[in-house]
């Protein structure tokens, strides 16, 4: 029972480390977007540069998390920084691929029909091919921040703040139940966010 | 209207040219139908006039202005395009999707609705009923409706269809060809229409254009590519029965024998003998007040009986008809459909317009002379 | 060639520590011992979890548990987006320190995406597929071996494919539940603000996800000559 004790008792430092994670997740989730989009946007138009930008964001993605904080620790210095930093590039590939995926994905007959009606190309991106590359690349925002949920927990070993702490201080201090609490809360905003998102996605969809 | 001077497109990357040295003309409100085996470059030579394709050299002219010094986007706004895929956009009503080029080019958001309800009126669907449908919620030949009235939509002079026609059912198909050929006797559209079916061609087209391996094979009349084609690829494209085909080319109402002798239920069998005596036809009309037709009475029944009996007594009800907008292809199949030798061609008032009897029919393929 | 690479980097990482306090860290004893427990973690755990969801995969895709499928279905989907971290946390709280705490982890972590790819694999079978061979007096053991996994076997490939991959980086958090690995590499490194570790901790473990995933699609390849 000491588990629901530690709930009730420290449930506002539990609030602001929560809030504190998705702060952290939507900052980097926002820039990703506006960074993912454009570059799948780009690569759309320079198809020669489609296989080395997706080749780049794949390798970004094998490498491990952990390792990616490491290595930009020396760039952004400790904390919020790095964090950010690392989130954001790991949310990069999804969305890249799935914007570019997306505008491929429409059917090659509704861009020849806007073009031959004497569409203009920002017209025809703006009109035709992000409003139907949405539900795909809504879908990549989804994997993206279930993703970076789980890696913001990694980034409170670099004091990037957020729910992890808890995990990483219980393990130090062999606390079972606050290792409990953050490892508890974090999957919960991250089936939270997945399950929020999920709705989204199956209303821009019909 | 428009014009092409010696034009060739040469892909990257490709040797043989998609199109070589192409010249030809389209007059104003004229049909031209590009027919020819896939890959002969009628697409491409249509794409290149609203410069979806540029050409390698040669001029287009669009009403008198090389293309080439066009704004691309001024060009396509002014010149109707439908292709075989439709490309409705799914993501937009109905209404939208027509009003797409009206939006482009600015034009008030009160004209523009007038405008969607007055071309989906046009192509034969209800605006209340489909005006905020989705694409997805519409059959095939209603899809391709709506293309055609988005193609309409800034009234451009000019339409460019690639297929529009090739992905529904044949049934629907016939009857999108014929709605199209009654709106373009109103609208006099010059038009650019790409095909690989002969027959589509020979019906839809005022001009036709043989085209092969990028090259301009034949372009003449439908009439004369079937009494007179160039050489054996023409012949090879339209096929052994030419002269079945060149029925397609009339129309029944402009043949049918208008100088028959009709008669009312109530005239007597003595009077309808003698009527029928002057002509070898097989049966006489019976029509009503209003000269509309209500059935027949052969000629063999007729001799066979004698007294005071009124035609009436020997009618059988009309079964073999054609509208005189039907070609004369169809007014034979229907002939041979109820196993008869005679058609009654009525006009759309369902009057009583002449009639094409099987004998007829062989002189007048005769005198056209195959 | 990831192999060379990473022995290359590990070589110039131990003969250039770049300070004392590294140098105790990277020796090839030590190296050698890290490569041992993270390649070990990796490679048992998957193959724990391969010889588990296949089997469990194969057997929820079965006409007669079709239920069981899909609500299994559904708690590995939610599953998946638990986080990694929080995975072997909670393994901590209930086995504690170890290696072997470590190994449960990371079998659970990827068993799900296994498991969901043999499932789905299967059931992409098209009926009509399956139906013919039925027609044809297959029985179902064949049918299952000769016509629905060769056909599952792209997907179910990729399942594995993930995740090892998955594993790969899921590992290098193993060290926090002291069961070493290049991880401790890499949190050694950013504790003492030794960049030589941190690096080689890095490039080992990203080069082992590379090779990994490498092996595995020749692997596939293979596979699918054979099939």
């Amino acid at each position: 029972m000491s588990f629901w004790f530690l709930v009730v008792s420290r449930w506002q430092s539990i609030l602001e480390s929560t809030w504190e994670h998705i702060l952290i997740v939507a900052v980097a989730v926002c820039v990703a977007v506006v960074l993912g989009v454009g570059l799948g946007v780009m690569i759309t138009y320079w198809r020669s540069l489609a296989g080395p930008v997706l080749y780049f964001c794949q390798v970004v993605m094998t490498i491990p998390s952990l390792a990616m904080l490491g290595l930009l620790l020396p760039v952004f210095g400790i904390g919020y920084k790095t964090g950010v930093a690392t989130l954001i590039l790991y949310s990069l590939l999804p969305i890249v691929r799935n914007t570019y995926a997306g505008i491929e994905g429409i059917e090659p007959a509704i861009i020849e029909a806007a073009k031959g009606m004497g569409m203009r190309e920002i017209t025809i991106l703006r009109r035709i091919k992000l409003p139907l590359a949405w539900p795909v690349i809504l879908a990549g925002i989804r994997t993206a921040v279930v993703m970076i949920v789980g890696i913001a927990a990694i980034a409170s070993y670099i004091g990037a703040g957020g729910l992890g702490e808890f995990i990483f201080r219980g393990i130090s201090q062999w606390n079972l139940q606050l290792v409990l609490v953050g490892a508890v809360c974090v999957s919960i905003l991250a089936v939270l966010a997945d399950g929020l998102l999920k709705r989204v996605e199956g209303r821009t969809r019909r | 209207m428009i014009k092409l001077e010696g034009v060739t497109k040469i892909f990257p990357r490709q040797k043989v040219p998609a199109v070589k040295n192409l010249s030809m003309e389209v007059a104003e409100g004229e049909i031209c139908v590009l027919v020819g085996p896939s890959g002969c470059g009628k697409t491409t030579t249509m794409k290149m006039i609203n410069r979806l394709i540029e050409p390698t050299e040669g001029k287009i002219y669009v009403n008198g202005r090389d293309v080439a010094e066009v704004d691309p986007i001024k060009l396509r706004q002014n010149i109707g395009y439908v292709i075989q895929e439709i490309g409705l956009f799914p993501h937009m009503t109905i209404a939208e999707n027509i009003a797409t080029v009206p939006r482009e080019k600015g034009w008030p958001e009160d004209k523009i609705q007038e405008r969607v309800d007055v071309l989906l009126e046009l192509v034969g669907l209800d605006p209340e009923v489909y005006r905020n449908r989705k694409p997805a919620d519409l059959s095939g030949g209603q899809r391709q409706r709506v293309g055609v009235a988005r193609a309409l939509a800034a009234d451009p002079p000019i339409l460019l269809m690639d297929e529009p026609f090739g992905a529904v059912d044949p049934i629907t198909r016939a009857h999108l060809q014929n709605e199209f050929l009654s709106l373009q006797k109103k609208m006099k559209k010059t038009i650019m229409f790409v095909t690989h079916d002969i027959d589509e061609a020979i019906k839809m087209g005022d001009k036709i254009a043989v085209m092969r391996a990028g090259e301009l094979v034949q372009y003449d009349t439908p009439d004369r590519i079937l009494s007179a084609p160039a050489d054996d690829f023409v012949v090879a494209l339209v096929g052994h029965n030419r002269a079945l085909k060149r029925l397609n080319l009339v129309k029944a109402g402009d043949v049918a024998r208008k100088d028959v002798p009709v008669a009312k239920g109530t005239c007597s069998l003595e009077e309808a003998k003698k009527l029928l005596q002057a002509d070898n036809l097989p049966v006489i009309v019976i029509v009503d007040g209003l000269n509309r037709p209500r059935g027949v009475a052969y000629k063999e029944e007729l001799l066979r009986r004698n007294g005071q009996a009124h035609l009436q007594e020997i009618m059988t009800p009309l079964e073999s008809v054609a509208d005189e907008d039907a070609t004369l292809y169809d007014a034979l199949s229907t002939m041979l459909n109820y196993g008869e030798r005679y058609v009654v061609v009525m006009n759309h008032n369902k009057e009583f317009q002449g009639i094409i009897t099987f004998g007829y029919l062989l002189e007048l393929m005769k005198e056209n002379g195959s | 060639m990831f192999v060379t690479c990473g022995g290359a980097a590990a070589v110039y990482f131990v003969e250039n520590p770049g300070s004392a306090m590294a140098a105790r860290v990277l020796t090839y004893n030590h190296l050698a011992v890290l490569t041992a427990q993270h390649v070990g973690m990796v490679v048992i755990s998957s193959l724990l979890a391969a010889t588990t969801a296949l089997p469990l995969g194969i057997l929820i895709s079965r006409p007669r548990l079709r239920l069981l499928g899909t609500i299994l279905e559904n708690i590995v989907n939610i599953g998946q987006t638990i986080p990694s971290i929080a995975v072997i946390a909670l393994s901590f709280t209930v086995l504690g320190l170890g290696f072997n705490t470590a190994l449960f982890a990371l079998w659970l972590y990827s068993l799900l995406p296994i498991l969901r790819n043999t499932y789905a694999g299967i059931m992409s079978v098209p009926p009509g597929v399956r139906e013919a061979a039925v027609g044809m007096g297959m029985r179902p053991w064949r049918i299952l071996f000769k016509v629905e996994l060769p056909l599952a076997f792209p997907i179910i490939m990729a399942g594995i494919r993930t995740a090892v991959v998955v594993n790969v980086g899921t590992a290098t958090l193993a060290t926090f539940i002291g069961a070493g690995g290049f991880g401790h590499l890499i949190v050694t490194g950013i504790m003492v603000r030794r960049l030589q570790l941190l690096l080689s901790g890095c490039i080992l473990s990203a080069l082992l996800a590379m090779l990994c995933d490498h092996l595995l699609g020749m692997v596939e390849e293979k596979v699918k000559a054979s099939i």
